[in-house]
């Protein structure tokens, strides 16, 4: 077996050290009733890697490539160009096959990577501080609305009706057993998000508001407005991304006077994956919220020479030391999809992001002045980055997404996969538009949202 | 220039080691060890190693009034710039690649890289969660593939795929045994854990919203039964057991105290961070387990990448699969593999499930590296795995007891790691400085500190994926630092000598943390 050094010379000279007769006699604790008399029925024998790749190339063969057909899905996972630099650097097996880093005067090269990353993701969403991620955008999420309860000392959060369903049903699942109160809502489909609403559900036993920016629409909105209605009712004002990219063009959270803002950081460096593993990010905007929050830090310190170096701190927030008590049970972050994304940020620096976001905003406005002109098609949005909603006559979005990937184009993500049985969103088609996507891609797909929703206004092209 | 330490020690170089300090160099560096300022002492705002269209101040703008209007505070390299300095900081760092790694309840085994090379197959790596089913038919297969062999390694019911993480999946486990005591009407309010507990079991318990009581350990390092037997009654919801346990014995009462707390009501979660050590030899369903995270990280070799992501999927028995989250895969006899989500729940009878862990499906990334792995191994490899595992800990007790304490050397094999402690070390020395000593030798130390019943504990994993020649020579290295501390030797108190830095000053960054670059 390819992977087990030891030969049956090795096993007979340790058993003779250990002064055991054969490995079973160190297996004795095991009660008889759970001890197998051999290999484990129903898996097959060991395989070589041709054998095994050649099963696995099979069952890859039956995706629908994104790279590889006009591809407009968004909705909290983005195709973004993956510099090749990113995935060599991930590979050195002395990132690759680390381990957290308790052993600091060994692990430099983790924990500046993770000061690095915290300041870049700090700067990104306008906040003091952010910590070294969480398991992803959705997981992040929930961390902020319980910190939020702690930090305030009330349960109630209230969440924008633009939240990402699947961070809604994260953050209710959560609640379900915390006991806190969650007052969500569905999306209204209209052109710009309503925040007056929103803003009249703050009450005096609200420890949170969750909006996100841009939202599930796609729409953008100034939350100035919503972070001042929170404080006034000694809330916080908890925003959530999930397109790092948007904040390389648009105001970021912090400067609009989010509290927490947490968010997927997937589009940089990490690729579409099937969604995981992704990468969480969280930050504070006032460094007094330090001590309450979850996940691990990186602080900067000197050694013993005085040189400066980075340890893990403020680990007494953290389960192995406060147990029961501590601010989160997680254990681990995302830590090398947090180096991928950090190496594709300091790529692309303030310049490249602002670049990226420009071309990502530049296509996306081209397809949706271009899609909105398909009979029968129609752009929700007022305000955008590069993900919008386009509402159909006819047919509902879910079977025109399926119509086109028949037909071999991925045509974005429905309103009704994310909201299934919902009345009244059944027409929504999230459109999103990347550096990735090229014009052609774009006019296919206008012609085959005009043959799926429209057969008899058939462009004439 | 000299920090404050911890140990109020004056940093030298001391004769006694041997060492050739040699000259300072103008730059710091010495040789192939290279100091690297941070990324933002050497970047620039105007440079940037991705080429792109300029901005075009005058393009259509749709972002209303939101358009950023202030500096970002971002910097960047070239792409030689970039590799160099990412080059220069993973030198610092440690990895298996590098050398044995027997950080105790790790499993720092070898990462194969066809794992590597098959979850950057297009089909796998380039595909949108949100993608219609009838073009994820492959990526479903895996999932569902994965779940079999993970029901069948274990001898349990199902599988929740979606956590994260270890720590996420003992949150899964302990919502499913919630979600299945409230759908029978029973509140109950206490968990029993263990005191030799990983930190994440009581901290799960308590955001599942128990109150955690722990359970203490016989004198030879086993859940104490007898304590446990009289605990048991209509308040206690769940057990959270670690088997093979954290002073790396097997719980041999496990399949009585299943059968006891069962008959009081109660459900069995188990911590299965240690499951290497039984893998392909030993079925957790046959102990009478409710629910167990299985750490695809750990087990079935997915890198841990300085710290994740990880994978936690949960196996659950009979009682507890109903109520697992959403989504998960289901085959139907057309060989369509569907995604159960809400909508479909009621046509796949899974009506009674907690909710929803993560967006989207799970760590297909590390599913697809874990399935590789179970491949590559099958049956007959991966209960090797195990045994080798358990046989390299083994060889690592007998041939250390004689210099150091091992509390339960007493108790029988040890499973896949041996625990010992700091008992009879010379001087004010202690396992911290024993770790520093063998990052010198050219090791990444063993778990330290943990579990807590052992005083100054060392917890050493070897793993199965280590060669005979490699750990005899940590073994000869392994007794010597033991024998410099039992001897009370002072100069390891100032390890590690060789190391990219020396003590670090971990007072220092938690009294006034610093934990973003200011200028």
């Amino acid at each position: 077996m390819r992977y087990l050094p030891l030969t049956n010379t090795d096993r007979t000279a340790m058993l003779a050290k250990i002064g055991a007769a054969t490995v079973d006699d160190l297996f004795v604790d095991v009660p008889e009733i759970a001890r197998l008399d051999g290999p484990i029925r129903g898996l097959p024998m060991h395989a070589g890697e041709m054998a095994v790749e050649r099963h696995m190339k099979k069952l890859a063969a039956k995706n629908m490539v994104a790279g590889e057909v006009p591809f407009f899905l968004g909705a909290g996972a983005y195709r973004h160009h993956v510099p090749a630099s990113v995935d060599t650097i991930i590979q050195r097996g002395e990132f690759l096959t680390a381990y957290t880093p308790y052993q600091p005067e060994i692990a430099q090269g983790t924990l500046q990577m993770l000061f690095e990353f915290q300041t870049q993701v700090a700067r990104l969403y306008g906040c003091a501080v952010a910590n070294a991620s969480l398991y992803d955008g959705s997981t992040a999420c929930w961390e902020a609305v319980a910190m939020a309860t702690r930090i305030t000392r009330r349960s109630r959060a209230v969440l924008s009706g633009a939240l990402h369903p699947h961070y809604a049903g994260v953050v209710k699942t959560m609640a379900k057993f915390t006991g806190d109160t969650i007052a969500d809502a569905l999306p209204a489909i209209t052109p710009e998000p309503d925040l007056d609403s929103l803003i009249a559900r703050i009450d005096d036993e609200t420890a949170c508001v969750v909006v996100q920016y841009p939202d599930i629409l796609g729409r953008i909105s100034d939350l100035s407005a919503v972070a001042a209605a929170a404080h006034a009712k000694g809330a916080l004002l908890v925003v959530v991304n999930t397109e790092p990219v948007a904040l390389g063009a648009c105001k970021s959270p912090g400067e609009m006077g989010a509290d927490i803002v947490v968010g997927e950081g997937q589009s940089l460096g990490v690729g579409l994956q099937f969604g995981g593993p992704y990468l969480g990010l969280f930050a504070v905007r006032d460094p007094k919220h330090v001590r309450q929050m979850p996940g691990r830090l990186c602080g900067e310190t000197t050694d013993a020479e005085g040189k400066r170096g980075f340890v893990l701190t403020l680990s007494t927030r953290e389960q192995h030391i406060r147990r029961e008590k501590a601010t989160s049970n997680i254990c681990t972050n995302s830590g090398l999809c947090a180096l991928a994304f950090s190496v594709h940020m300091t790529l692309l620096g303030e310049r490249g992001l602002r670049e990226l976001a420009a071309e990502n905003h530049r296509l996306a406005c081209i397809a949706a002045d271009r899609l909105a002109q398909v009979a029968g098609v129609r752009l929700l949005n007022n305000a955008f980055f590069n993900e919008f909603t386009l509402i159909l006559d006819g047919k509902p979005a879910r079977e025109i997404v399926r119509d086109l990937a028949d037909r071999g184009v991925l045509g974005g993500v429905s309103l009704g996969r994310l909201y299934p049985g919902v009345a009244g969103l059944e027409q929504a088609l999230l459109i999103a538009v990347t550096e990735t996507t090229t014009e052609e891609d774009i006019e296919r797909l206008a012609r085959e949202l005009a043959t799926s929703v429209a057969p008899s206004f058939q462009e004439t092209v | 220039m000299n920090a404050p330490n911890q140990s109020g020690w004056k940093p030298a170089m001391v004769a006694s080691e041997g060492a050739y300090n040699g000259p300072a160099t103008t730059t710091g560096n010495r040789a192939l060890m290279l100091e690297e300022p941070l990324l933002f002492e050497i970047g620039r705002v105007d440079v940037t190693g991705v080429d792109l269209p300029p901005v075009d101040a005058a393009a259509p703008s749709r972002l209303g009034n939101l358009a950023r209007s202030e500096a970002i505070g971002l910097v960047g390299l070239t792409e030689p710039e970039t590799v160099r300095h990412y080059t220069r900081l993973s030198r610092q760092n440690y990895g298996i690649d590098l050398g044995f790694f027997p950080l105790g309840s790790c499993t720092m085994k070898h990462n194969p890289r066809l794992n590597e090379k098959v979850a950057r197959l297009p089909g796998f790596a380039d595909i949108h969660p949100l993608q219609p089913v009838s073009t994820v038919q492959g990526a479903l297969e895996v999932m569902n593939e994965l779940a079999h062999w993970l029901i069948t390694l274990t001898g349990m019911h199902g599988v929740a795929m979606s956590p994260k993480a270890g720590a996420h999946g003992e949150l899964c486990g302990m919502l499913c045994i919630r979600a299945a005591l409230e759908a029978r009407g029973d509140a109950r309010e206490v968990v029993l854990v263990p005191e030799s507990a990983h930190g994440t079991n009581p901290a799960t318990a308590a955001f599942a919203n128990y109150r955690v009581e722990n359970i203490p350990a016989t004198p030879e390092g086993r859940v104490d039964l007898a304590a446990l037997k009289a605990r048991l009654g209509p308040d206690v919801a769940a057990v959270m057991i670690t088997n093979p346990n954290t002073c790396g014995l097997f719980e041999a009462d496990l399949r009585e105290i299943s059968d006891a707390v069962h008959a009081a009501g109660g459900y069995v979660y188990c911590d299965g961070a240690n499951f290497n050590a039984i893998v392909g030899k030993v079925r957790p369903g046959d102990l009478g387990v409710d629910a167990m995270h299985i750490n695809l990280h750990k087990t079935f070799s997915t890198p841990h990448g300085g710290g994740g992501p990880g994978s936690g999927p949960v196996v659950l028995s009979e009682a507890l699969a109903p109520f697992g989250p959403m989504p998960f895969t289901a085959r139907t006899a057309d060989g369509v593999v569907h995604l159960v989500e809400e909508e479909s729940a009621e046509e796949f009878g899974h009506t009674q499930a907690f909710g929803r862990m993560t967006a989207f499906h799970g760590q297909m990334g590390m599913f697809t590296r874990a399935l590789t792995y179970i491949l590559s191994h099958g049956a007959d490899g991966l209960k090797q795995v195990a045994e080798d595992a358990v046989l390299n800990a083994n060889y690592i007790l007998r041939s250390m007891e004689d210099i150091l304490h091992a509390p339960f050397a007493d108790s029988g094999p040890c499973m896949h790691e041996a625990l010992f402690g700091d008992k009879d070390f010379g001087g004010d020395l202690s396992t911290l400085d024993v770790a520093k000593g063998l990052i010198d030798e050219g090791y990444h130390p063993m778990t330290v500190y943990f579990p807590l019943v052992v005083h100054g504990a060392m917890l050493v994993e070897p793993t199965e994926t280590e060669s005979k020649a490699a750990i005899d020579q940590f073994i000869t290295a392994f007794r010597a630092v033991v024998e410099r501390a039992l001897a009370g030797d002072e100069a390891l108190k100032q390890a590690p000598y060789f190391a990219p830095r020396r003590r670090l000053d971990e007072t220092a960054a938690a009294r006034k943390p610093k934990l973003a670059y200011e200028g």
